[in-house]
């Protein structure tokens, strides 16, 4: 395993069942998780509606895969980031998204939600300083 | 002729539905199924857009796509309709032929 700790970010732009995108990136994110660098996600246009809560796809005939966001705390990713800008666009609030804890076994430190609105030029700045960057 | 139009992509990525509101012809009948169902709801930023093209369209959202994506009923626009699988079939059946803009 490399010492160097890398900044992972996973950049979500798609909204989930209608295309294989959003599955694919949790599945990436997921296997991602052994590799212990610094991850990131980010949720930016239609990738926000990945997030909303109160997915039922009982009758569409495909996997709900939206619980699994909930897990993410326990897979390394410490920062989940959306858009405030796309949220508003599509008559959304954070009251919509789901909320995703966060623990530090060892340390026992907690975060209730890692769940974090913020403006373009943040979501800028955190593009920049990241080293590795994976489009969804 | 009747035109049932179906929209399958989300107005915040595609123009699908744009064109498709532009395009169809007064008394059509839309439905949004997909990804275009989000169109459907209130506070969007094509709201005004949806809530114009109600005056002189029918406009349907397929219930079970509204469900799987977390969109609850009573956060649509008024005046669209919700159908379940048998509506998409009975209005597939009214209408001369089908427009799916993809």
């Amino acid at each position: 395993m490399s010492e160097v700790v890398k900044k992972f970010l996973y950049l979500n732009r798609k909204a989930p069942y209608g295309t294989i995108y959003a599955w694919e990136s949790l599945e990436v994110v997921l296997i991602g998780a052994a590799f212990d660098q610094e991850v990131r996600l980010m949720f930016i246009d239609d990738g926000v509606y990945q997030l909303v809560k109160g997915q039922d796809t009982s009758e569409i005939g495909m996997k709900n895969f939206s619980p699994t966001y909930r897990t993410l705390g326990d897979y390394e990713v410490k920062r989940i980031y959306v858009d405030k800008d796309s949220l508003a666009v599509r008559g959304l609030t954070k009251e919509d998204l789901v909320e995703i804890p966060w623990e530090d076994w060892e340390t026992e430190e907690e975060i209730e939600n890692i769940v974090e609105v913020v403006d373009a030029a943040r979501i800028a700045e955190l593009m920049d300083e990241s080293d590795v960057i994976f489009s969804f | 002729m009747s035109i049932l139009h179906t929209v399958n992509k989300s107005p915040f990525e595609r123009n699908s539905l744009e064109s498709c509101l532009k395009f169809a012809s007064q008394g059509a009948a839309v439905l949004m199924i997909e990804d275009g169902v989000y169109a459907a709801m209130t506070g969007t930023g094509v709201e005004s857009q949806v809530k114009a093209a109600l005056g002189r369209l029918s406009i349907y959202v397929l219930g079970p796509d509204l469900k799987a994506r977390g969109i609850s009923e009573d956060r649509l626009i008024e005046g669209i309709q919700v159908v379940d699988y048998a509506g998409f079939v009975d209005l597939a059946a009214q209408n001369d032929k089908v427009q799916a803009w993809l």
